[in-house]
């Protein structure tokens, strides 16, 4: 074990998560921003809405991330509209590359969730909505989507750990994130198990720090599915107590 | 007469690229077929590892459990990439010092089997949870009518909550088993010659970066929608005589 040379590195590691994590941070803002329109037309039970929203989700989920990257990254280079269009300033960076693949990739797994937990409201919500006279804005807006969201959550935080999984990606389109720092470590002092299961560890840290988030958000939002703490209940004298006899 | 000449070599340039590209489509296909037995193979391996670790973490067994637990936490902690590199790379490393120590001389790992036990190890890990999961959600009574008619322990496993279970698996395995399609792409970084890596190489040689890694991102579509079809079949299958509302 060459210990020395990943402590040496350390300062390399803690850049690269740094860049990871912006990575992540930015393709899932940008994603769930793109996501809750196409999820919301892909639940619409008239073909001509959903058809290209879903063939969107379809595109993206069914073809792999790394290929997605290639094409974005790599594949505009090849027009030359493209090359001498204001867009390839974006496009010949490899930050803005791995970022914009990222974005529409997370969008299209979010949609494919949300889309799922529109669909699976449960009906009698949307006729009580509807017979207090709410407009179908409102009732997508105060019953739809604020109990879509809470279904959608532990698919979600799934999710979002894949689409940290997936930022590894980015260290091979030259980019220094976790994965790109553990390569430079490698081929600097060629320890391949050291360097990647250090990066591996990092990972493994953020995965961890995730679950616990997301635990904590489901405590909040499904606080209503937890069993009912009597004990404490009682003592604030919510629930009536019972006397033995 | 130099008009000519230019019109002459730009017809000459676009015959041969034109060539070029028609060459490159059976390469890419070649690697379609290695990279279809690389899918099913793994995915026989992670199915039995899955079995094993799901056995274990229900096994009555101390070590056992923390075993499998270990192995499912760390493998889906990190992303597929750095597990990869760290199998391959780490593990070329490993049996070169065994070769050594036994006089054997290089041992050269080919990337093909390498790739299948790797893949297999990591998608065995998330078939661990799914079967887990899908034999917890065998009906106990089914179980004890089993040892109530003198099944061994083995046989009320073969006979009763290993088929019972399959139904409950199924949505879990078709997922893992469309991540796993995407996820051969991956190995073409370690230089298995998948149709990626062959898409990178025409990409390289045509200057049509576009052309060719579009291509394997609609053959990629057709494999999963193939791969959706015989899993919706399965679904079917199983599901014979249960009852839907």
């Amino acid at each position: 074990m060459d210990v020395a040379a990943i402590i040496d590195n350390l300062p390399l590691y803690f850049k690269g998560l740094g860049i990871t994590l912006s990575l992540v941070s930015g393709a899932l803002v940008c994603g769930m921003v793109l996501a809750i329109p196409i999820g919301l037309l892909a639940s619409v039970r008239n073909p001509l809405i959903w058809a290209l929203p879903k063939a969107y989700i379809y595109l993206f989920t069914g073809t792999p991330l790394l290929v997605q990257m290639y094409i974005i990254y790599y594949g505009t280079g090849q027009f030359e509209a493209l090359r001498e269009s204001f867009l390839w300033p974006v496009l010949k960076e490899a930050y803005w590359c791995a970022l914009i693949a990222f974005a529409l990739n997370t969008a299209a797994y979010t949609a494919e969730i949300l889309r799922g937990a529109i669909e699976q409201t449960y009906y009698g919500e949307i006729e009580a909505a509807r017979s207090v006279g709410m407009s179908k804005a409102t009732i997508y807006r105060r019953i739809i989507l604020p109990s879509a969201f809470r279904r959608a959550l532990p698919a979600y935080g799934n999710e979002v750990i894949f689409m940290l999984h997936g930022s590894a990606l980015a260290g091979i389109i030259t980019i220094v994130d976790l994965f790109g720092a553990a390569r430079i470590v490698n081929s600097r002092y060629f320890v391949p198990f050291e360097s990647f299961i250090t990066a591996g560890f990092f990972y493994l840290c953020v995965t961890f720090l995730i679950v616990w988030g997301f635990k904590l958000w489901e405590k909040r939002w499904h606080a209503h599915l937890r069993p009912r703490d009597t004990d404490a209940a009682q003592k604030v004298g919510k629930l009536p107590v019972s006397k033995p006899g | 007469m130099a008009d000519l000449a230019a019109s002459l070599d730009r017809i000459l340039h676009h015959l041969f690229d034109n060539f070029l590209d028609g060459y490159f489509y059976p390469f890419i296909l070649e690697g379609l077929l290695l990279t279809i037995e690389l899918f099913l193979l793994s995915l026989a391996l992670s199915v039995v590892l899955g079995m094993i670790g799901a056995v274990a973490k229900l096994s009555k067994s101390r070590i056992a459990q923390a075993n499998a637990a270990v192995y499912t936490t760390v493998i889906r902690g990190e992303p597929n990439l750095v597990t990869i590199f760290v199998i391959f790379y780490g593990g070329q490393i490993l049996v070169n010092n065994i070769g050594d120590k036994l006089g054997l001389g290089y041992i050269d790992v080919s990337e093909f089997i390498a790739g299948t036990i790797t893949l297999g190890v990591i998608f065995g890990s998330y078939m661990t949870e799914t079967f887990r999961g899908a034999i917890l959600a065998v009906p106990r009574g089914e179980i004890e009518a089993g040892y109530a008619y003198g099944m061994t322990a083995s046989k009320v496993f073969f006979r009763i909550t290993l088929p019972a279970s399959i139904r409950h698996a199924l949505p879990g395995f078709g997922n893992n088993s469309l991540v796993l399609l995407k996820d051969t792409a991956l190995l073409s970084l370690i230089g298995l010659q998948d149709m990626l890596f062959r898409a990178q190489q025409a990409a390289g040689a045509t200057r049509k970066p576009f052309t060719f890694y579009f291509t394997v991102a609609v053959i990629y579509l057709i494999l999963t929608a193939l791969s959706k079809l015989g899993l919706r079949w399965l679904n079917k299958r199983y599901s014979v005589g249960v009852r839907r509302a």
